[in-house]
């Protein structure tokens, strides 16, 4: 392990050294100015040397200057998002580029190396800076919400750095990883959620690491043939990460800054203090011993909720300079996000800093790219238990109490002892303001990239990579003695916790390529060879807690004073392009993916893929049909596998001391005990076979551009907690290698220039998709007839309730539920079910009685973009919609009925309005009443943009103007229809954010 | 020369690369972990693995009250005195519970079936009981050649206790289930697809017998009344024999009475147990202590190092709602308002009060006798016979809601009304005057005014009346209203019996549990009781 360090910092420190050498000088310069066609200089474009491995970028005003030789005759143009060009040297010294909705010729990464999007052979989306989402954005992710067709987006609530599940052709797994795999700046990223720990505090994904800002371009890589290059970390889709590069010529800075103010879109609806008092003086009327009850209640009119959320102040700096520094490009970026959460108390600061260097030696054969990327955060974590008991605490209360023992607030007590009343609800303002939950993170990532042409043999190159992810996070809550939530603790009131995570990944490739053009047989060929090694270790540390008088907490004492876990994956890869004529094009790739995760003789696993495509325009037949200015079919078929979501050792029998809360008593002496650890020895890995068949056209001349695939997906080998014949292991429920689930679905993605005026344009993207997924088996042998499935989704209310299953059949997680019986008058009956199986009695899930009620999956998932432009306005509508989608709605199933309003241990529980809509009185958790369709259309995104332009010499501003999350249209009753997993319960609501922004290049 | 620098810095790169795939292996030893040769190489680990063999009963699992061992049933309800009483006292006249958790209601209507979640949970929760004995039992066996002295017979008590703890899981399987999987130390663990084979009443109960006479006639267990706190001795094999023989008929067909008196009556002369003089300070935090002189065995929790939701702390915590002040029965922060009794419980007292009989320990006040509705806390009396304060009236370490009592498995009160009962059921070896006697130790003690509570001639119905006085609460029930016939039948109702306030009768099969579907479905040896 540290030979290994210091081998690969032995590394790293060559490819500095070799940074500082001088490079090449060459005999003449040209200069050039390019521009799009309205006459905006166009930064960053490419200008390269026909022929040449030569190049340059343009500075800030569009202008590049180039040393060539008297040999050279031609010029490449080229940028992201226009046509490229082709000059001849000494002509026009302005280069005008138009631009095209999506060029053929751009060049797109793939794993391992680029490609011209032309010759593609799988199903690839990419999306351009300039197409991203704008406004008050955290993380990367919400930058191509609704974008790709098939790529679902979902944020994870409103917390300030909460991530969004990302899911590409519906889920891939149902018990292993169902994360697509990031990969940044070709750095394959490790899986923040493979071995259980829980993940770094205000770390929540890997790419929290990175400044939205500094991004360029996204590319997800969605069928198995593109895919499985990655192997056994791409079974759920592979995201790629590019950043802004560096540019030539003079320094370019940029600062950028926005302000946003977040509000709650919509509170739940609960019961008002005058609503609350009907109900409860109604009761006493009913029944006179309640009277307690009414005693109980405050004079107050408290809206919790309201008291509870705030307007959320997010402001966000970047600073960025790119340039040539001698012949090194670079660019260096500096970011500050400072996040209010809409829920009081919660806060976070983020700094962040990009260092990206590219310098080129010997003559350009010698390529380096060095990507680094620090961040530091500091937050305060607000206690989301507030979000829930807002809603539940008796509105009559107000929320401090004069001589109130508990810091000063309200809370339950007995009123006779008036001692707490320790089960009641708390006062959520008191777990906001009472809770000092302070975290900070630290985190660097990044990679050297070298990339050397091996001379004499063109086209051949070695490539080293070699890239590490480090991140810590940390930080200590302090509840104080006087705090009603922490009062139950033991030997003493109050809480002091601290904790910390630390995550080390390290990543070596070696790779060869050779690309060769074999124009006598019309060919071209590109081959690589890859040996790459990658480690993932976490380390929790576990430490004792104190009451609020540094007592130590009974039990707390931790046996082991940290939790290390790491596993490593071994892979050799390779990979053909092969194009005939450039009008065929065949691939054909194969991994091997060993892993420290399962035992020797399951260890290796192959995974190999092919894909083929004609691009049918090239065709003669058709070259006379001008209206069609591209037409390809592709066709692709390929494995993947899955690794990630299981226990790192959970092959291995072994035996760990039990912690000091769960010790055992002989005599008098307490002992650990030594607990043997449940192991399944077979365990292997999750295979993914998937085909895919696509069209990509575009047609008269690029304002049409389009993509239709069909992918059909089969998983086998499915991580499935299975039952275990009781007696031969020490748990009844192992993960084994068990289901099948199939997968189908169509997409289709489209791009078009409506409207192309002088001043006047207007894009529109859409995208939609179809996606099904089946269950195809879950046991080992055949089921019983008493099997219904294996139950999955927990829901709040009860202890130990759930409302989801899996059933061979049907969609993973589909609601299983009792089918209510409803009156004349439509009015819900309660406790009245339909008795489905006929067998007189009505059996809670899982029965006969219970039956499958849609899923939370929207088989249908849309977005489409509206981008008008006016000279220089332009006003840009970002909408996404899910059609099919089903929701529990657990808070009206939870907080619904009146059985607790009177609670009978003694305390008042506010309830949901739906008890006027259901009038139900005892939870009816299992009742399909409250399954909901939750089909949406979410405006995500309004945004104006107007171009200054041009404020002093050299500086171009930009201004601009956000809201997001403007408005739901749903018939889903609610807080939001959008809640992964399609269990409400009580999220952190994502707010509706107004941002305001300017951008002055300088 | 430049060149060459890069050629030898791609070459370094690449031997790197090389060096890299060899230095670290793919074979991995988790951490904060031991093999099983690790744990039998001294004595302390032999020791600490046994810990686990009994912590087992008392935990979900090792990692916090959170953790658990098994999946499909919330962690919290599912450690095995929790689920044994749930199943044996719900089911049965001695309670009711409010919640609605899953599987709760499902006993006061004895409507269970295969798929019932704590059913599910105590069917692998004993048979979890049984691996981890097996498994200590097979490398306790392999490293004995390595001990010597007292650390060898230290090892081989606990590989007799171990065999002990086998033989009370497979005699509750045969109870409960009627069957059970079969293994032993010689079966398979995490290995391939073993499937075990089905035992049936006649095969558990003879394989129960023999192991324990085995260990009785081996004198392998550690002398009687001789053994630590909460480790059982050779009074223990003694006493499950009497129960098992008690309830032989039931098992097998075949009554076995004068076996029973056989071995009550070694239990109550040479174990050298004795009854406390005050009832109820077998059931106080401090019952480990000082005041366990009747507690042949018990399972030891502790509200600081040894916590769970289950076992006693699920007993006091649910027993406590309505106007009852938690804090006085020691869980100042808990109280859960879950469990009370049917009416039928109370009126085998003479008063409620507990004036005369003070194992008459109900709540009563703001409470109806009467339960009107099963999820009001306050329709019916709660037992408070199990409480988290000591017998000094002190609160035990750490007391806020997780209890420090110990929950009895087997108590000498039992002893004395198997032999009653036994005689009147015409086993030999003891006599009626005998079993007079016995049942007469357990009313003087329960009674100030001992003379007057006596009884002066008894009949097998007394014997159940004084088993629900007695043992109500302790997990006895169900069994025994199932040897009287009781259990099912219409012959005897209370209240909510079958789902209906005033009681009804059920089908016989309802006598045995039904198998989890989950371990039919994957071993296919298994076949499901009749009527399931």
């Amino acid at each position: 392990m540290r030979k290994k360090r210091l081998l690969a910092k032995a590394g790293v420190f060559c490819l500095l050294i070799m940074l500082a050498l001088p490079a090449y000088s060459q005999n003449t310069v040209v200069t050039g100015k390019i521009t799009d066609s309205t006459g905006t200089p166009l930064v960053g474009a490419s200008v390269t040397i026909a022929g040449s491995p030569r190049g340059t970028t343009t500075d800030a005003n569009g202008v590049y200057h180039l040393n060539v030789t008297s040999s050279d005759k031609t010029l490449l143009v080229s940028a992201v998002g226009y046509s490229p060009r082709r000059i001849s040297i000494g002509s026009s010294g302005l280069i005008i580029l138009s631009a095209v909705n999506s060029s053929l010729n751009e060049v797109v990464v793939i794993g391992y190396g680029t490609q011209l999007k032309k010759d593609l052979t799988g199903s690839v989306a990419s999306v351009n800076a300039k197409d991203f989402q704008h406004g008050a954005i955290t993380s990367f992710d919400q930058l191509i919400a609704g974008k790709i067709a098939g790529v679902s987006v979902t944020s994870n609530g409103g917390q300030p750095g909460s991530a969004s599940t990302i899911r590409i052709r519906g889920v891939s797994s149902i018990n292993g990883n169902t994360d697509p795999l990031y990969v940044l700046d070709g750095l394959e990223l490790p899986n923040s959620t493979n071995n259980g720990i829980s993940t770094t505090a205000a770390i929540n994904s890997p790419l929290d690491f990175l400044n939205p800002d500094d991004v360029a371009n996204i590319t997800v890589l969605k069928d198995a043939a593109s895919s499985a290059i990655y192997g056994s970390r791409a079974s759920a889709g592979v995201v790629m990460i590019n950043t802004k590069r560096g540019a030539s010529g003079n320094p370019v800075m940029n600062f950028n800054t926005s302000i946003t103010a977040g509000t709650i879109a919509k509170y739940l609806p609960v019961l008002s203090a005058g609503q609350f008092r009907n109900y409860v003086n109604s009761q006493v009327a009913i029944n006179p011993a309640d009277s307690t009850f009414a005693d109980m209640m405050g004079g107050a009119n408290t809206n919790w909720q309201k008291l509870i959320y705030q307007t959320a102040v997010t402001d966000n700096e970047n600073l960025s300079v790119m340039g040539t520094t001698g012949s090194m490009p670079y660019r260096v970026s500096l970011g500050h996000h400072g996040e209010q959460g809409i829920l009081k108390t919660d806060n976070l600061q983020r700094q962040t800093v990009g260092i990206h260097l590219f310098p080129h030696f010997l003559d350009d054969k010698l390529k380096i790219d060095v990507n680094l990327n620090g961040i530091y955060t500091g937050s305060r974590f607000a206690n989301t238990s507030a979000v829930g008991s807002a809603t539940t605490f008796d509105p009559t209360q107000s929320p401090y109490q004069k001589g109130s023992a508990w810091g000063g607030f309200f809370e339950w007590t007995n009123r006779s002892t008036g001692a707490l009343n320790a089960l009641a609800t708390k006062n959520p303002l008191a777990l906001l303001q009472q809770d000092n939950n302070y975290g900070n993170a630290a985190a660097s990532i990044g990679n050297v990239h070298a990339d050397y042409q091996i001379p004499h043999v063109s086209g051949l190159h070695a490539i080293a990579d070699l890239g590490y992810e480090v991140t810590s996070g940390y930080g200590q809550n302090a509840v104080p003695g006087d705090a009603a939530q922490q009062a139950a603790n033991s030997p003493g009131p109050g809480l002091i916790s601290k904790y910390k995570t630390n995550n080390t990944y390290i990543r070596a490739l070696y790779q060869l390529s050779y690309i060769k053009d074999l124009p006598s047989i019309k060919s071209n060929i590109n081959l690589i060879g890859a040996y790459t090694y990658a480690n993932t270790a976490t380390t929790q540390y576990n430490y004792q807690s104190y009451d609020a008088s540094n007592a130590i907490l009974s039990g707390s004492v931790p046996v082991y004073p940290t939790n290390p876990a790491d596993y490593t994956l071994i892979s050799y890869l390779s990979r053909l392009i092969y194009t005939f004529d450039q009008k065929y094009i065949l691939t054909a790739s194969i991994r091997d993916d060993r892993s420290s995760k399962f035992n020797p003789s399951n260890r290796q696993a192959i995974f190999p893929a092919v894909a083929a495509a004609w691009r049918i325009k090239q065709e003669k037949f058709l070259s006379g049909v001008n209206w069609l200015t591209d037409l390809k079919l592709r066709g692709s078929y390929g494995k993947t596998g899955n690794q990630d979501g299981i226990n790192d050792y959970s092959y291995i029998p072994v035996y760990s001391l039990s912690t000091n809360s769960s010790q055992y008593k002989f005599g008098n002496t307490f002992y650990n005990t030594y607990t043997p650890a449940a192991f399944n020895a077979n365990i292997k890995w999750e295979q993914t076979t998937s085909a895919n068949v696509g069209l990509d056209f575009s047609l008269f001349e690029g304002r049409i551009i389009g993509a239709v695939d069909y992918y059909n997906k089969s998983i086998s080998n499915l991580f499935f907690p299975t039952s275990v014949p009781a007696g031969t292991n020490f748990t009844n429920n192992l993960t084994a290698n068990i289901g099948t689930m199939t997968d189908h679905g169509v997409e289709l993605a489209l791009s078009i220039n409506l409207i192309k005026a002088r001043n006047f344009n207007w894009d529109v993207d859409y995208n939609i998709a179809y996606n099904k997924n089946t269950i195809t088996k879950i046991t080992v042998g055949q089921p019983g007839s008493n099997f219904y499935g294996i139950q999955a989704g927990p829901i709040g209310g009860g202890t130990g309730n759930m409302i989801q299953i899996q059933t061979v059949g049907y969609d993973p997680y589909s609601f299983f539920v009792l089918q209510q019986a409803y009156g004349k008058n439509g009015q819900p009956l309660e406790g009245i079910f339909v008795d489905r199986n006929r067998d007189g009695v009505i059996t809670p899930p899982p029965s006969g009685d219970a039956y499958h009620d849609h899923s939370p999956y929207a088989p249908v998932i849309m977005g489409m973009t509206n981008t008008f432009s006016y000279n220089k306005w332009s006003l840009t509508i970002v909408a996404r919609a899910n059609i099919g989608n089903y929701m529990y709605n657990n808070v009206a199933s939870d907080l619904g009925v009146t059985e607790y309003m009177l609670n009978p241990l003694n305390y008042l529980t506010n309830a949901s309005t739906d008890i006027y809509k259901s009038h139900f009185y005892a939870p009816q958790y299992y009742s399909d009443y409250y399954v909901e369709n939750a089909s949406f259309v979410r405006v995500d995104n309004i945004g104006i943009n107007y171009k200054v332009g041009r404020v002093a010499r050299t500086s171009t501003l930009n201004l601009s103007a956000n809201c997001q999350n403007v408005f739901v249209i749903t018939r889903y009753s609610g807080q939001d229809p959008e809640v992964s997993g399609g269990i409400d319960n009580n999220i952190y609501p994502r707010p509706r954010n107004y941002t305001i922004g300017a951008s002055l290049n300088f | 020369m430049k060149r060459n620098i890069f050629t030898i810095g791609i070459a370094t790169m690449l031997a790197a690369g090389t060096l890299v795939s060899c230095s670290k292996k793919l074979d991995r030893q988790p951490p904060n972990s031991v093999t099983a040769a690790q744990v039998f190489s001294t004595d302390t680990g032999a020791k600490q693995a046994l810990a686990q063999v009994y912590a087992a009963y008392a935990l979900t699992g090792s990692n916090g009250s959170g953790s658990t061992t098994l999946i499909g049933i919330d962690p919290g309800t599912s450690d095995f005195v929790r689920l044994l009483w749930d199943a044996s006292e719900l089911s049965t006249d001695e309670a009711v519970c409010a919640w609605n958790d899953p599987g709760v209601p499902d006993f006061h209507n004895m409507a269970w079936n295969s798929s019932n979640p704590i059913l599910l949970g105590l069917y692998f929760r004993i048979m979890y009981q049984v691996t981890v004995a097996n498994a200590f039992i097979q490398e306790a066996d392999a490293v004995k050649g390595k001990f010597t002295g007292g650390a060898l017979t230290d090892l081989n008590h606990y590989i007799a206790e171990s065999r002990f703890l086998r033989a009370f899981d497979y005699w509750e399987m045969l109870d409960l289930f009627g069957k059970a999987p079969f293994v032993t130390e010689k079966s398979p663990i995490g290995v391939g697809t073993y499937l075990p084979p089905q035992a049936s009443a006649d095969s558990l109960f003879s394989y129960v017998e023999s192991e324990l006479k085995d260990l009785d006639n081996t004198n392998a267990m550690v002398t009687a009344r001789q053994n630590e706190f909460a480790r059982a001795d050779q009074a223990c094999v003694w006493a499950l024999l009497a129960r098992l023989y008690l309830n032989a008929q039931t098992y097998t067909g075949t009554a076995r009475f004068t076996d029973a008196i056989t071995y009550s009556s070694k239990v109550i002369t040479t174990g050298g147990y004795a009854l406390l003089p005050n009832f109820h300070n077998n059931f106080l935090a401090d019952n480990d202590s000082s005041n366990n002189t009747e507690q042949i065995l018990s399972i030891a929790y502790d509200g600081v190092n040894t916590q769970n939701y289950g076992g006693t702390t699920f007993i006091i915590n649910a027993e406590i709602g309505g106007s009852m002040n938690p804090a006085a029965y020691g869980v100042p922060t808990g109280g859960w308002g879950g469990n009370r009794t049917t009416a039928n419980i109370p009126n085998l007292f003479p008063d409620v009060t507990g004036t005369v009989d003070k194992r008459s320990l109900f709540y009563t006040p703001g409470q109806s006798e009467a339960i009107a509705s099963i999820s009001t806390f306050t329709d019916g009396y709660p037992s408070v016979k199990f409480q988290n304060v000591t017998s000094k009236d002190k609160l035990p370490a750490g007391a806020a809601t997780y209890c420090t009592t110990s929950f009895p498995l087997f108590r000498l009160a039992e002893q004395y009304l198997i032999r009653a009962e036994s005689v009147l059921r015409g086993g030999s070896g003891s006599t009626q005057a005998q079993a007079l006697a016995d049942y007469n130790i357990l009313r003087d003690r329960a009674s100030d005014t001992s003379a007057s509570y006596e009884a002066t001639s008894i009949v097998l119905q007394d014997i159940l009346n004084e088993r629900g006085r007695e043992l109500s609460w302790e997990c006895f029930r169900r069994t025994d209203l199932i040897r009287y016939g009781l259990f099912t039948s219409s012959t005897y109702l209370w209240p909510w019996k079958g789902g209906v306030s005033s009681g009804t009768g059920v089908d016989s099969h309802y006598n045995l549990f039904p198998l989890p579907a989950s371990d039919l479905n994957v071993n296919p040896n298994l076949i499901q009781n009749k009527g399931y």
